[in-house]
């Protein structure tokens, strides 16, 4: 592979601006965000250049390396802390860069009013160097300190406002549950080094034909259980929602663009593993299957905007973890919505801060309405959003969920059948809740407080906004066209012979095209035509009920595991006390008493002291005596 | 009987002869530079000194040679390893020496005279504490290369002789001092008997002083086995003296208490090295082929040593007691080196004597700090809190007081974890069982004092943090630096000391 000198580069801006911004403190208030969003478009550039050169090269030359240094040897066991750049991570680093480059620009103008804006920018600073060492991580351990650095970044960044004890409560629960996936991926490491010896990827990827299935399953399942945990998917979902508490630009680009996207790159990457285990690549298909309609139900409910994207995008990452459980054929469509949905869901997260922006940080839609008027620009990307999320052609969504559902449907028998369907109908719920949101948010009468002053945000935060909408136009045409992402993705999989087709593309555009008619349809009804109460009503449905709660998925939690994991605790307390907290103190209090009495020997007379300088040479002479006899 | 004229090795002895020459240079300082000059001086003077003989250690530090004084002494690489290992913990000891507030005005007026009074109004300074610094490290550097026991007892004396003074000159509290003073000087003219009686008897054995001849009679076992025995027994008494190990540790506790702090701190440190250097040598060349003799019962005393140290450390009020008593258990953990009688228990024990020093150092530099308006507060209830008026000084005595317990990521820990597992592989399982349980209990008062500091809220009597000169910033940076670094990558000076460390005999 060739070696590079200049991969680094990607992480340390980022990771410099970061250090600077913490390390200057109050003095950087000033300069820091112009500096932090200097350094991210420095990436992006290094990113672009990046591109330029593997361009020039042939298909099998493109992926690059660049050892940094001996991370661990002891023994046998040595791992290099090494960048891989190859034709996927090339395409998370310019999203990761591109992206997270336009919400550092959106977030200086949004987080203005902000005392704590420089800190806020170093943090974001610091989720860039972390998620690019994720994705250029040569081996699962290099990975792995991406992973828990994006972890960590974005624990910072929800609990950003941690004064409101909501909030701090929200990152603390992103935390822990993303603690359970994080176990999965240090399991997976454990099994494969036991198993391989190796956890590097080109090394595990090597020593796959010769490992047991059992081995393979077991890494793979853990490998879920990772991607499940930072990517919100079933059954650890339930973080996500509340990770809507950091601030807006924080969740369109770590819980919407990127970093929840993480688990799909992790299965993408692992492929040669999930390959050869196919218990554990048909879970990831039911829980990519599960997630999408679990996402999409309780976005029918939602009356906050950021929680009915958030309920979106975690029904939108289950269609990639679903592709990406589809095998060789569906990698590079998981990839592709993964990089159009980058685009529309983050610019429409930027969309929903730009009308709280304009309506006192307000989110229930129930007290918006009409704001197509007041914010035109920001109805104009967002509505581009929206017929990208939708699948309507020629936007992004078109192209890459499509793809998906084709490739469901295709993926053979009863499974295609089922995977199919459900994909159909989580595209027909989708366009319910998003029409629901548009409705409810930007037309119909005004149903805001007499203080709310709507306005258009300045043109620092609607200029991302735009380019953002751009990308969701065109990126879907682009990457397909020509089958450019597939291509451009084919040599990193492996590559079996064509299925056969169940129901041809036009056919399963038609069928999509037809259940997003009807969910737009039904929305209309039931929100267009109908005044919108400002006040959620209480006599609902029972279905209404759950979904508003998230079906259930807190109450599950904490009967399931918070309850018994807090009995268990208090009995482990009380052991502890108990037992061991007693051990130690009857140790401290035998050995305080033993030296409270020894220290009586210390008289501090000179005489007593020789005395037992005698005692002990007399003693000693004496017991060699003994021992020599 | 012809007389043949000494030939010396001049490079191999340069830097006792460095040192011996500055430490001279240093008397005439005190005759004929004016007052006003004389501290800056004599630091100078003396820091350079120790510099230039770690110059010279470093210049000779591949060679060896057991011909450099005709037979007297060894050069080789553990030597060379304790040497540096000295002249470093001396340097950075000198620096706390240089704040001139810990000393008295005039060491021979009585405590509370017209006369004390009188130079401390005129700013008096005992500046000769430098040349007295320097004699006594020339002779701990002597002390671990000696290869007779003639050199060997000028040497203990050589070292002994100017720290008997210096525990004499702290400014406060000059009574107790004084006491230290004299009681050190009785105890160790006591136990300097043992060390001369034993001698004595290893001649009687071996007719010879020499290490090389000594060892010869123990291979080929032709003398008097009482006489060996009771030779090892006295001359091991006079060792264990110096170390402070249980029973022969009296002394440790009033002195340490008594002595100016930097002199403590220096004494403690450096000592140590000098005193377990020799006595490495000694078992591993002379005595090894009579293990079976000794082993048994300097185990015994290893164990004793641990458990007494650490258990009376606990009631400890004072924190130079408490240090002193801690000391005393690594005294003991120490001596498990010399009982594994391998490689590795050599490596170890250099490494931690090392190690140990310096933050020995560190630590005492740190209590120099603490003071109220009539000097340094070693109550421990007084610190109480310090960590909330001070973090970065209390930060730093927790390190060092991590060290000593032996927590992962210091120096003490990988110190520990060597020695015993030397310890271990010889199959001293007794002694290991007994070091990790008293490091457990040493562990208890260590921590204690950290929480003390951090974790209790601080005590309104006046006690407040010296803000440090930059000569003790020094050497409080230096000592957390080599602590933490040899925490957390030790490969590079573990390294070394394997290369270097073989007796040559």
């Amino acid at each position: 592979m060739i070696t590079s000198t200049t991969l680094v580069y990607l992480i340390a801006l980022p990771l410099a601006g970061s250090a600077i911004l913490l390390l200057a403190g109050r003095r950087s208030d000033k300069w820091g965000h112009l500096l932090a969003t200097a350094l991210s478009a420095s990436s992006f550039f290094v990113g672009l250049y990046q591109l330029s050169l593997m361009l020039g090269r042939s298909n099998s030359e493109r992926p690059i390396t660049q050892k940094l240094f001996e991370w661990i040897s002891v023994g046998s066991f040595k791992i290099d802390a090494s960048l891989m750049l190859d034709q996927l991570s090339i395409c998370f680093v310019l999203l990761i860069t591109g992206v997270g480059t336009l919400i550092h620009i959106y977030s200086i103008s949004y987080m203005s009013h902000d005392p704590d804006r420089r800190r806020f920018f170093a943090f974001l600073n610091l989720f860039i160097a972390a998620m690019l060492l994720l994705v250029l991580g040569d081996s699962y351990l290099n990975l792995y300190v991406g992973w828990e650095g994006v972890g960590l970044a974005s624990y910072l960044l929800i609990g950003f406002w941690n004064q409101k004890p909501a909030y701090a409560t929200a990152s603390k629960k992103a935390f822990v549950m993303n603690r359970i996936g994080d176990m999965g991926l240090s399991f997976a490491i454990m099994i494969a080094f036991a198993t391989m010896g190796t956890v590097s990827f080109s090394g595990v990827k090597e020593a796959v034909d010769h490992t047991s299935t059992a081995a393979l399953t077991g890494i793979g399942l853990m490998l879920l259980v990772a991607a499940t945990g930072k990517s919100a998917q079933f059954p650890l979902q339930a973080w996500l929602g509340d990770a809507m508490a950091g601030p807006t630009p924080v969740s369109a680009l770590i819980h919407a663009a990127t970093m929840v996207t993480a688990g799909v790159y992790l299965i993408t990457r692992s492929n040669f593993i999930f390959d050869a285990a196919p218990t554990a690549q048909l879970l990831v298909v039911i829980i990519g299957a599960i997630t999408l309609m679990f996402g999409a139900l309780i976005g029918t409910a939602k009356d906050d905007i950021k929680k009915a994207l958030a309920a979106s995008t975690m029904s939108q990452i289950g269609y990639m973890i679903l592709g990406a459980g589809l095998g060789p054929v569906g990698y590079a469509f998981a990839i592709m919505h993964l990089l159009t949905h980058g685009f529309f869901k983050a610019g429409m997260f930027l969309g929903a801060g730009s009308v709280m922006h304009g309506m006192n940080d307000e989110v229930n839609m129930r007290k918006y309405g009409a704001l197509r008027k007041f914010m035109p620009i920001t109805f104009a990307t967002f509505g581009l959003g929206y017929l990208a999320i939708l699948g309507v052609p020629p936007f992004a969504g078109f192209y890459s969920k499509d793809m998906i559902i084709e490739t469901a449907f295709n993926s053979g028998g009863a499974k295609g059948i089922i995977l199919g369907c459900v994909t159909l109908l989580g595209a027909g719920i989708t366009a319910f809740y998003m029409t629901r949101v548009m409705i409810l948010t930007f037309t119909g009468k005004s149903r805001w407080d007499d203080e709310a002053h709507p306005h258009e945000s300045p043109w620092l935060m609607w200029l991302p906004m735009a380019i953002l909408a751009i990308g969701s136009v065109t990126s879907g045409y682009l990457l397909s066209h020509g089958d450019a992402l597939v291509n451009w993705l084919s040599p990193l999989f492996e590559h079996h012979g064509e299925h056969e087709e169940l129901l041809s593309p036009m056919v399963v555009s038609g069928l999509a095209l037809a259940m997003v008619a009807i969910g737009v349809a039904i929305a209309f009804v039931k929100y267009s035509r109908n005044e919108v109460a400002s006040v959620a009503p209480t006599d609902v449905s029972i279905f209404t009920t759950i979904a508003r709660q998230d079906l259930l998925q807190d109450r599950f939690n904490e009967a399931v595991f918070m309850q018994p994991g807090q009995a268990l605790t208090a009995v482990l307390v009380k052991t502890d006390e108990a037992v061991i907290d007693g051990a130690v103190r009857g140790v401290g209090r035998v050995a305080l008493g033993s030296g409270s009495a020894l220290r009586g020997v210390q008289t501090g007379f000179v005489r007593s002291y020789a005395a037992l300088i005698l005692l002990g040479a007399v003693a000693l002479v004496a017991a060699i005596w003994v021992v020599t006899q | 009987m012809t007389f043949n004229a000494p030939v010396l090795n001049y490079t191999l002895l340069s830097p006792i002869l460095i040192l011996l020459g500055g430490a001279l240079l240093g008397v005439l300082v005190e005759a004929f530079v004016s007052k006003a000059m004389r501290a800056v001086t004599q630091l100078s003077l003396t820091v350079g000194t120790l510099v230039l003989s770690l110059a010279q250690v470093w210049r000779i530090h591949n060679e060896q040679s057991m011909s450099a004084a005709m037979g007297s002494v060894i050069i080789d690489g553990p030597g060379v390893l304790l040497q540096a290992s000295i002249l470093i913990i001396s340097i950075i000891s000198v620096f706390l020496i240089a704040d001139t507030d810990h000393f008295t005005a005039l060491a021979a007026a009585l405590p509370g005279s017209e006369e004390e009074r009188h130079s401390l109004e005129s700013g008096n300074q005992v500046t000769e504490v430098y040349p007295l610094t320097l004699f006594a490290i020339s002779g701990m550097m002597l002390f671990p290369i000696a290869s007779d026991l003639i050199t060997l007892f000028v040497a203990l004396e050589m070292l002994s002789l100017p720290l008997y003074l210096m525990a004499g000159l702290s400014r406060r509290r000059r009574l107790a001092s004084q006491e230290a003073a004299l009681k050190y000087f009785l105890l160790g003219a006591f136990s300097s008997a043992f060390f001369l009686f034993g001698m004595a008897y290893l001649y009687g054995y071996s007719a010879s002083v020499t290490y090389a001849g000594i060892r010869e009679s123990i291979v080929g076992g032709s003398g008097n086995d009482v006489l060996l025995l009771i030779g090892m027994a006295f001359l091991t008494i006079g060792l264990l003296f110096k170390v402070g190990a249980v029973p022969f540790h009296a002394w440790s506790p009033d002195v340490y208490q008594g002595a100016p702090t930097p002199i403590t701190g220096f004494m403690a440190a450096a000592t140590k090295v000098a005193a377990f250097g020799a006595m490495l040598r000694i078992y591993y060349t002379v005595f090894a082929n009579a293990q079976w003799s000794w082993s048994p019962l300097l185990s015994l005393i290893a164990i004793v040593t641990m458990l007494f140290g650490s258990l009376v450390a606990i009631s400890q009020r004072d924190v130079k007691r408490m240090l002193a008593y801690s000391s005393i258990a690594h005294a003991g953990f120490l001596l498990a080196g010399v009982i594994a009688l391998n490689k590795a228990g050599l490596e170890a024990s250099i490494f931690y004597l090392f190690a140990y020093g310096v933050a020995t150092v560190g630590a005492f530099a740190v209590v120099t700090l603490v003071r109220d308006s009539s000097g340094e507060v070693t109550d421990l209830n007084r610190w109480k809190g310090l960590g909330k008026r001070s973090p970065w000084v209390a930060i730093s005595f927790a390190g060092f007081l991590l060290a000593f317990a032996g927590i992962p990521l210091t120096s003490g820990f990988i110190g520990k974890f060597s020695i015993f597992s030397a310890a271990y592989e010889s199959g001293a399982k007794g002694l290991v069982i007994a070091g990790v349980l008293s490091s457990a209990i040493a562990a208890f008062f260590y921590i204690r004092v950290i929480v003390l500091m951090f974790f209790t809220d601080p005590s309104q009597d006046g006690t407040s943090v010296q803000l440090p000169s930059i000569l003790t910033r020094a050497t409080l940076i230096i000592s957390m630096a080599v602590t933490v670094v040899l925490g957390v990558y030790p490969a590079p000076l573990l390294n070394l000391i394997s290369h270097f460390s073989t007796f040559i005999r």
